[in-house]
Parts: C-alpha cells; sequence; structure tokens
C-alpha cells in the first residue's frame, strides 16, 4: 500500500510541501480512500471504451481575427511581484 | 409574508401590480442578511455592488452567486486562501446574462474550498449553518447558495455541482436545486473544478423560479467550446401539473442499506402520489451504481489535479517563501505557496489525483475509471429508452451535525452516493423538497431524465411540487 515515502514523493509531484505530520495523516487518509477504490478491479473492463467526455463534440474553431483581449496592464497589476511588463521570480538560471 | 420570503415569480408579479418595487425588494433582502448572516455565515463576501438600473428589465431580482463564478472587480476567491484578494477582470458568461436581466448581485456565496466538500466545512471563512438547524451542516459544496435561498437572505442564487453540488445541499436546506444537463449552461468564468464534470445551476424557492431562472441563463457561448449549439426553450411552458402516463423508473440500488428510515417513508410517499396522479413507476436495476462513488473521486480528483496546477503564486492570489534563510528556488515557492494557500482537503485530492495520473499508475486508476464511467452512462442510456424519468432520494440522509464526517474524508465522499452518477452520466438531476424528518430537517427527492430534456425534469417536478406544500415552508431565524 501506499507509504509516507510515496505521499511525500506524489506532494513533490503537486508541488505542494508538506509537513511530517501532515504527511502522516494524509498517508492515512490516502489509503483508505484507495482500498475503497479497488473495488473498481472486479469489473472486467478489457473490451470498455474509456469515457472522457458525454458530449459527442469535435473540435470547435473560429476564424483567426484579432479581437479585443484584457490589456497588459490590468493584468500584471494582479501579480504580486512584476517588473517592467514581467512576472518576477526567484533566479532560476545560475 | 415578508417580502423577502417571496419566490422570484411572486416578486415580478408584484412589480408588475405596483404593490412593491425591485429597490424595496433589494432593500428588505439587505435587512434580512443584516439581521440573520451572523447565525448562518452564508456569504463569503458581501459586495456593494451599485444597483443594476436596467430599464424594462426582465428580472430585476437579488440573487447570491457561489464563490467560484466570476464577477468583474469583485472578490472571486473560491472560499480559498490561494485566491485572497482576487478580483476577476471579466464576468463569467451567467453573470452577463443576469446583468442583462437586471439582476442585482449581493455576493459571494460561501462553499467548501474549490467545491471540495459536501458541507461547506472545508471554507477559508468557516463554516455555513443549515438555517434549519443551527448545528447542522448546510450540505455541499454549495452550502451558502442553498443556506443563504433558505434563510431568505436572497431570493435566488447560483452554484455548481460536479458531484452533487447543487442537489445535496438543496436537499438538506429544503430548496430547488438543479444541475442542467452538461453543456447547456456555460462554463465560462466558472473556476474549474473537473471540466467534464461542473456544471452552473440554479438554486429557488420552487420549481417555477427554477425554470424561469434557468432561461435567464441556459444558452450556447462560444467563449466555452464544450457548450452545446442547441435551441433553447421556454422552460416555464413545461410548468404542466400533469403526471399522467409518465414512465417513471426506480433504481433498487439507491435504496440500499444506509438510507435513513425517515428519507424512504418521505420518498415513499412521493412516489405514492406521483402514482395517484396518473404516473406509473416500475423497479430497475442499474447494476453499476455501486462503482460511481470510486470512478469519481478518480475522474474528478485527476481533472482538479490538472486545473489546480494554475494556482502558482506567479501571476495573481497568495504567493509564499519559506521561512529558512536560504536562497530560495522557484519550486520552493511554487511548494510553499500552495502549501499555504491551500487547505486540508485541497491538498489531499490534487495529491490523490496526481497519483492516478502518475506513471504506472495510469492505467490502473485513470483509464479504468473512465471505462466504468462508460458502463455507468450506459445504465442511465438503457434505462432512458424505456422510461421518462428516474426518481431517487438526493441523499441517504438529512444534514449531519457540523464535525459530524471531517475526520473521515470517505464517510464524507459517500454522502454523495446518489447524486455522483448524474455529473458522470452528463444527464440533468433536480433536488426537490419532499418532506421533514422527525428531528424537523428536509429531505430532498431527485429527479433525473435524458439529456437537454429538462422539460421532462420540470413537468415531473412541477406535477409533484404542485400537489404538495413542502416548498411553502419558510424557516424562522
Amino acid at each position: 500500500m501506499i507509504t509516507k515515502k510515496d505521499v511525500q514523493y506524489i506532494a513533490h509531484l503537486s508541488r505542494i510541501h508538506l509537513a511530517e505530520n501532515e504527511a502522516e495523516s494524509l498517508t492515512k487518509n490516502l489509503e483508505g480512500i484507495l482500498t475503497y477504490i479497488e473495488k473498481l478491479k472486479k469489473l472486467d473492463v478489457a473490451d470498455v471504451k474509456p469515457t472522457s467526455h458525454v458530449l459527442p463534440l469535435e473540435n470547435v474553431f473560429r476564424e483567426d481575427v484579432v479581437r479585443e483581449s484584457l490589456s497588459q496592464n490590468d493584468v500584471m497589476n494582479m501579480a504580486v511581484e512584476k517588473n517592467k511588463g514581467s512576472f518576477k521570480v526567484p533566479q532560476v538560471i545560475e | 409574508m415578508k417580502l423577502n420570503e417571496l419566490t422570484a415569480h411572486e416578486a415580478l408579479a408584484a412589480f408588475k401590480a405596483k404593490t412593491t418595487t425591485p429597490k424595496a425588494l433589494l432593500e428588505t433582502v439587505k435587512n434580512a442578511i443584516n439581521r440573520t448572516e451572523k447565525k448562518v455565515n452564508a456569504f463569503a463576501h458581501l459586495d456593494e455592488i451599485p444597483y443594476n438600473s436596467k430599464e424594462d428589465a426582465k428580472a430585476p431580482i437579488p440573487i447570491a452567486i457561489k464563490d467560484n463564478i466570476c464577477i468583474k472587480d469583485y472578490p472571486t476567491t473560491c472560499a480559498s486562501h490561494i485566491l485572497k484578494n482576487f478580483k476577476p477582470l471579466y464576468d463569467a458568461t451567467v453573470i452577463s446574462k443576469l446583468r442583462e436581466s437586471g439582476a442585482n448581485f449581493l455576493g459571494h456565496s460561501n462553499m467548501d474550498e474549490f467545491a471540495f466538500g459536501s458541507s461547506t466545512e472545508t471554507s477559508h471563512f468557516g463554516p455555513t449553518k443549515n438555517p434549519w438547524n443551527l448545528d447542522c451542516v448546510p450540505g455541499g459544496s454549495s452550502g451558502g447558495s442553498a443556506a443563504a435561498v433558505a434563510a431568505n437572505e436572497t431570493i435566488w442564487a447560483l452554484g455548481s455541482d460536479t458531484g452533487g453540488s447543487i442537489r445535496q445541499p438543496a436537499s438538506f436546506c429544503g430548496v430547488v436545486g438543479l444541475k442542467p444537463t452538461y453543456g447547456l449552461v456555460s462554463r465560462y468564468g466558472l473556476i474549474a473544478f473537473a471540466s467534464s464534470l461542473d456544471q452552473i445551476g440554479p438554486f429557488t424557492k420552487d420549481v417555477e423560479d427554477c425554470a424561469l431562472l434557468l432561461n435567464l441563463i441556459a444558452g450556447h457561448d462560444e467563449y466555452d467550446s464544450t457548450s452545446a449549439k442547441i435551441e433553447i426553450p421556454d422552460y416555464t411552458k413545461s410548468l404542466i401539473n400533469d403526471a399522467k402516463g409518465l414512465k417513471i423508473a426506480i433504481p433498487k440500488e439507491y435504496f440500499i442499506e444506509g438510507i435513513s428510515p425517515d428519507v424512504k417513508a418521505s420518498v415513499d410517499e412521493a412516489i405514492a402520489l406521483l402514482k395517484k396522479k396518473g404516473a406509473t413507476f416500475t423497479e430497475i436495476s442499474m447494476p453499476h451504481t455501486e462503482y460511481a462513488v470510486a470512478t469519481y473521486y478518480i475522474l474528478a480528483t485527476a481533472e482538479a489535479s490538472s486545473n489546480l496546477a494554475r494556482f502558482d503564486g506567479i501571476q495573481y492570489g497568495l504567493r509564499s517563501l519559506p521561512k529558512e534563510q536560504r536562497k530560495t528556488s522557484l519550486i520552493d515557492l511554487y511548494e510553499e505557496t500552495r502549501n499555504q494557500g491551500f487547505g486540508q482537503e485541497a491538498k489531499r485530492r490534487i495529491m490523490l489525483g496526481t497519483y492516478s495520473l502518475s506513471a504506472g499508475y495510469y492505467d490502473a486508476y485513470y483509464l479504468r475509471a473512465q471505462k466504468v464511467r462508460t458502463l455507468i452512462k450506459k445504465d442511465f442510456d438503457d434505462a432512458f429508452k424505456q422510461f421518462d424519468a428516474i426518481i431517487t432520494p438526493t441523499s441517504p440522509t438529512t444534514a449531519f451535525k457540523i464535525g459530524e464526517k471531517t475526520s473521515n474524508p470517505l464517510s464524507m465522499y459517500l454522502s454523495d452516493i446518489y447524486t455522483i452518477s448524474a455529473n458522470l452520466a452528463g444527464i440533468p438531476a433536480v433536488s426537490i423538497p419532499c418532506g421533514f424528518s422527525k428531528d424537523n430537517l428536509p429531505i430532498g427527492l431527485q429527479i433525473m431524465t435524458k439529456p437537454f430534456d429538462e422539460q421532462m425534469l420540470f413537468r415531473t417536478a412541477y406535477s409533484y411540487e404542485q400537489n404538495t406544500d413542502w416548498h411553502k415552508k419558510r424557516v424562522n431565524l
């Protein structure tokens, strides 16, 4: 079953930092939920097609024309940190 | 009767008869909020939005909007710390449509964080209380919308339903709640939880209001590529009090152990009433019902883990950095922002979704769940070949106590056992009041029909409601 190490790994994939005690309680929770989910293995689905979406939709296209959109200024005003029209983040490249 | 206790159709009739005005109605509703909001906590944000003075407005009615539907320039936060101070730059399509109809927005109603929950207890703004019993939950995740309508703090409200988040709280609070067919109402401006399941829908005091509000929000939208290109009928034309000849199915899998005797008795009485009015009932089997909750918690969390990846502290919302004095990387910024910004249930669901999508587990969990979804949908397709509607309880129990299920996520998930399948199959489903338990808590009746047959849904619901008084009961707070 799922271990605390697995949980820390999934947390990293999810980009969530977890405190030790949180990882412990989540391990217990997730184990319970995954055990419940095991019941799907009882069904034979070898010949069943998957459903990702309920409507019989095809690709939806529109004309490729320029339309009014949000202003860069308004969008940048929502950012926590910005610099000359860019989002500011910690240094990525050494 | 006080103005704030009116239905929308009663208020519209009163405007026409000139016995009151939209402004007076709004004033009365705001006073009611001032009186009772402290007890109920139905709102996440109360907004002072300028009066909508649109002329010849079709429906100048006050409305509460779930905190995951964008209103331009007003905080829309999914009841989450990570979206604190977020003010959208645009209106959701349903909001633009409602503005056109003359609606007055009271603010954003409380909800489970990111709609993850069945009790409105995971909100960053604290739990909403059930107006019928303040020690009980209002249901969730749209608990604030349901409670606001039941407490007469609004005339009607919008919520969203991914696995029962409109119908279950409607049932717990004794109001009408509709999840429309997937694709009937635009999702543009609804902050996404699980995109293949989410739908916006109305909370109202009766079925007539439900049809009126659906008229105002339904329709194709080029900004939502999954919105259906169909002709929208006038749903008020389906308010027909005539059950004669209706062929209704009762799936036996919805009446199993775990259902409370009070709920079963009320639903049995509702069936007996419709029978008396000329409907025929047949017991059927929907063999994949028991797999719905497991299927849902794989698919919904997988979609959520992807949708919530956008909350990273860069473009808007919260940003948080680790406390230790060391050089911070971009990854540290993401991980600490999401650690501080998301509550326990949000973390749990994002991680469950990430797990089932991760290498080595995809086929065993995600792909298998998509296949079982096909089987669940087929159960409904088969039933609707022979029947006009399916009737079940909305929830196996009435509202539970605050705190009762918070320590056991699985028991919380199982409270949606009767509502989840409609989302997986994409069909419309409504919950309408059908009685009270011995301890005076509301009970809901669920009606489901085939996709885009909201007309049959309204006819069946109206034929029941018009022969009962449950929808006329008002809370005294």
